[in-house]
């Protein structure tokens, strides 16, 4: 037998538990949230990251850790009704805020419509992009309806048509590598086209 | 990240005043580039004092002209029906840059006070003299496709990455602040930044805890508008150049350690160059790092199409 049971195993130091933050003499701070639509109220290390706080201290894993510097999407939340990086963001900073993550955008048994199309499209390879994939189109969906206009607008005065370029250009925040894109295009297009 | 205390600031004179009492204070706005360091422990405040909350964020109706709040989103800004149909070029330059969730976080301040994008002052390994003042610079010398053509120095030849204020300089517009003494004072545009001498860790011409409230711009010049930015990606990719062009005043991005009004096209124009005569004007005194020598080239073409594109 190699060691003992896992609860008197001491940590390996070849392989220490890693930890998010030195917290030693780190300033804490309260913070109040509503995650998916119920009241939390957390007490944190003053620098963790909405994402952290989320994976970590709430244990809402859906929300994907991929670059942590905004450049990926992966982490990509809804706070107050907007697609953000949760990941340059820190939660002392959403004190009173609302927080939608993918845990919050459906479940298995009622499924979003963009979810249902993700499935039926066939729009993900390994699946660690489309938490936040799925996160970015719900915000896009919405930002279309009040007829923000993106970088591929060619009137910037008319109202918003969500053409393929449009979609490509307004997903560009969230990276896939897989490269599921035609996919998630496909996908976005179906429930634009059902809600235009 | 390093620890830091944090706190929110109730009001923009007291911010200001609470900041310039420690030296190693930062405001904490939208956090999408201050962050984003912190966590490469490149920008190492002791003291985060957060303006997020207050109320900075309109876009108002100012006479004939339009003023922008500090913490106004890029989103918002560029989805303001009058930016829309008056500042067009202010609306497409917010929308070439970063990525929806980024805009929908990063607001007007911040854009204009981002660091440079320059690979060697993101990598702590390499010297820079905007990290440390008289270490030296990793990018003359270095692998220097994105660095500056215009007003660069023997220690700093980095550009300022923001698309914001390249818009805002052909608007002629001026940067509201409030300093620790109470006291305002609104700073135009093009005297904002700093080009970067032998100083270059100097990157603005704010005093220590001055505040930018908001952003005021006059009314639209007559003419047409465009903003053109050309990238490595059609989308979410740092520029190479970007054009910025409104009735007869032309400014670029991406060329210099600041927003670069092109007067000297503009007064060739005044007198009646042609499009491409004028970019040669202002680009007389370009150089090459080394590996950007395409960027002056790309510059050119880039004002002649854009000015060409203005004329039609």
């Amino acid at each position: 037998m190699i060691g003992g049971p896992p609860s008197s195993r001491p940590p390996s130091k070849r392989f220490p538990i890693p930890m998010a933050l030195d917290t030693a003499d780190a300033p804490s701070a309260s913070v109040n949230l509503t995650v998916n639509g119920e009241p939390r109220a957390l007490t944190l290390d003053v620098r963790t990251t909405l994402l952290d706080a989320l994976r970590e201290t709430l244990g809402l894993k859906g929300s994907k850790k991929g670059c942590d510097h905004g450049q990926c999407g992966a982490c990509t939340v809804l706070v107050n009704g907007l697609r953000i990086n949760a990941c340059l963001s820190l939660a002392v900073m959403h004190d009173g805020d609302a927080v939608t993550t993918i845990e919050g955008i459906g479940t298995v048994d009622r499924l979003s419509a963009l979810q249902r199309a993700f499935l039926d499209r066939d729009a993900f390879q390994c699946g660690y992009c489309t938490p936040g994939q799925i996160c970015s189109a719900t915000g896009l969906l919405d930002e279309a309806e009040k007829g923000w206009p993106s970088a591929a607008t060619e009137d910037l005065t008319a109202a918003i048509s969500l053409t393929d370029a449009e979609i490509r250009e307004r997903m560009s925040g969230n990276i896939c590598r897989c490269s599921a894109y035609p996919q998630i295009l496909d996908a976005i297009r179906d429930v634009a086209g059902a809600a235009a | 990240m390093r620890p830091f205390s944090y706190e929110r600031a109730t009001s923009a004179a007291g911010a200001a005043k609470a900041a310039a009492e420690t030296p190693a204070a930062r405001f904490l706005a939208g956090g999408t580039n201050l962050l984003d360091l912190m966590k490469l422990e490149i920008e190492r405040p002791e003291r985060v004092i957060d303006v997020g909350r207050l109320p900075m964020a309109g876009v108002e109706a100012n006479g004939d002209g339009l003023r922008i709040g500090a913490l106004a989103t890029a989103s918002a800004v560029a989805a303001d029906a009058r930016v829309r149909r008056d500042y067009p070029v202010l609306a497409e330059a917010l929308l070439s840059g970063a990525s929806p969730q980024l805009r929908n976080k990063a607001t007007t301040a911040g854009n204009l006070l981002q660091r440079t994008r320059c690979p060697y002052f993101y990598d702590a390994a390499k010297p820079c003299n905007k990290r440390q003042p008289g270490a030296g610079c990793a990018a003359i010398g270095g692998l220097n496709r994105f660095a500056a053509i215009l007003g660069a120095s023997e220690a700093c030849i980095a550009t300022h990455p923001s698309d914001l204020a390249v818009a805002l300089s052909v608007l002629d517009a001026s940067v509201e602040t409030v300093r620790p003494d109470g006291t305002t004072r609104a700073i135009p545009i093009d005297d904002l930044h700093r080009l970067p001498g032998d100083a270059p860790h100097l990157e603005t011409t704010l005093e220590a805890g001055e505040l930018v409230t908001g952003v005021a711009i006059p009314p639209p010049p007559k003419g047409r508008q465009a903003y053109r930015k050309v990238r490595d990606r059609a989308s979410y990719a740092a520029g190479l150049v970007a054009v910025a062009v409104a009735g007869d005043r032309i400014a670029l991005g991406c060329v210099a350690l600041k927003p670069w009004r092109a007067t000297k096209a503009e007064a060739a124009l005044a007198a009646g160059a042609a499009p491409a005569a004028a970019a040669d004007a202002e680009l007389a005194g370009a150089a090459s790092a080394g590996h950007n020598t395409f960027k002056i080239a790309l510059t050119q073409r880039l004002m002649t199409a854009a000015l060409q594109d203005g004329k039609a």
